[in-house]
């Protein structure tokens, strides 16, 4: 009995170093942002760059908020001050030829549109972000619409 | 009390009586010396960053503010402190700002600042004198370290070569005209042209 248990445990055991020891590791496999062992102190990778090259990102569908293409270290949104809008706000575009906040921004909750940006579309960053100069750690199957139905307008599937 | 006066004058108008005109002479350029290098240190030791953050006001407010911006962390490690953005680096013009900042002496004897709350309310007032004053010297301090000859425009991200360009060069607008709130947190800028 004792023996059995014993060979058991070393097969079960060996089975388990097989299973580790084929594990992928590196950025195909993203089962958990930590890769060392839990005995280990890992290095922290390097902080990736903001993008900052000023091109407009094509959006992968009409809703979606466009990426900002530049640095925002330190811009001020608060009460006293938004420092997104010191360029982007209607008023400001034709000194700083940067896109206008959209329209949409002015609706409040009941669809009225106001004077100026509403409240609830203030902070811009809930919704626009930055983009890093690295790879992304998962890969992304999204297909844009347009994709879509020239697959089907070849007669293909999906 | 006023024939005490009368004496004093009289003996500083006549010709000295005790000492010879060689230890006067050498005496009051040493003691020029002295004077001047005393003044000097003294100035210089009001010009220090350990000076202005020594009030609880300077050290729990705008000091915070300024440890979060490249102007005091940044890649290279070069940084600017208070007097380098506040106080004009020219002896008259330092001399001026100085006698200025006698006011200021005021108002942390008389606690005009004394909390966060006090310095909110205060912030506009202060920010829009300082505004004022580089506007009025053309952004002389931050020319101090950036000069507008020396920027390579290639090196930088294609917004800021262009605005610089477009407004720098041609004198449009100096520095402060839109680089407000660099290094600390801007009031509420209602009537304010932030551009």
């Amino acid at each position: 009995m004792i023996i059995r248990t014993l060979f058991l445990a070393v097969a079960l055991a060996a089975a388990a170093a097989a299973a580790l020891a084929q594990e992928p590791v590196g950025r195909d496999w993203v089962a958990t942002m930590r890769l060392d062992a839990l005995t280990e102190e890992g290095e922290a990778p390097r902080m990736p760059e903001v993008e900052n090259r000023d091109l407009r990102r094509v959006r992968n569908y009409p809703e979606q908020p466009p990426t900002i293409p530049h640095k925002i270290d330190g811009y001020q949104i608060d009460m006293n001050f938004n420092k997104c809008l010191d360029c982007h706000s209607r008023s400001a575009t034709g000194e700083s030829q940067a896109p206008m906040v959209s329209i949409t921004h002015f609706m409040d909750r009941d669809g009225q549109f106001l004077a100026a940006v509403s409240p609830r579309r203030y902070f811009c960053n809930q919704c626009h972000v930055v983009q890093h100069e690295t790879e992304a750690p998962v890969e992304n199957t999204f297909e844009d619409i347009d994709t879509l139905l020239e697959r089907e307008a070849a007669g293909g599937q999906d | 009390m006023r024939s005490r006066i009368r004496d004093l004058w009289r003996t500083l108008r006549e010709p000295s009586r005790f000492f010879s005109l060689g230890f006067l002479v050498v005496g009051g350029f040493i003691g020029g010396i002295v004077f001047w290098g005393g003044f000097n240190t003294a100035l210089e030791a009001t010009n220090t960053e350990t000076f202005c953050v020594s009030c609880h006001e300077m050290h729990d407010n705008p000091f915070e503010e300024l440890k979060t911006t490249i102007h005091y962390t940044n890649r290279s490690g070069v940084r600017a402190t208070c007097p380098d953005c506040h106080v004009p680096h020219d002896w008259t013009d330092k001399i001026a700002r100085k006698m200025q900042a006698s006011k200021e002496v005021w108002g942390w004897l008389f606690g005009t600042i004394d909390t966060q709350e006090e310095f909110r309310e205060h912030r506009r007032v202060m920010a829009m004198r300082e505004w004022a004053r580089l506007q009025a010297n053309d952004s002389l301090e931050c020319r101090n370290c950036h000069g507008e000859s020396f920027m390579d425009f290639t090196r930088q991200s294609t917004r800021a070569a262009e605005a610089h360009e477009q407004f720098l060069v041609s004198g449009e607008k100096t520095c402060i005209d839109c680089h407000k709130g660099i290094a600390h947190r801007l009031p509420d800028m209602g009537g304010v042209a932030s551009r």
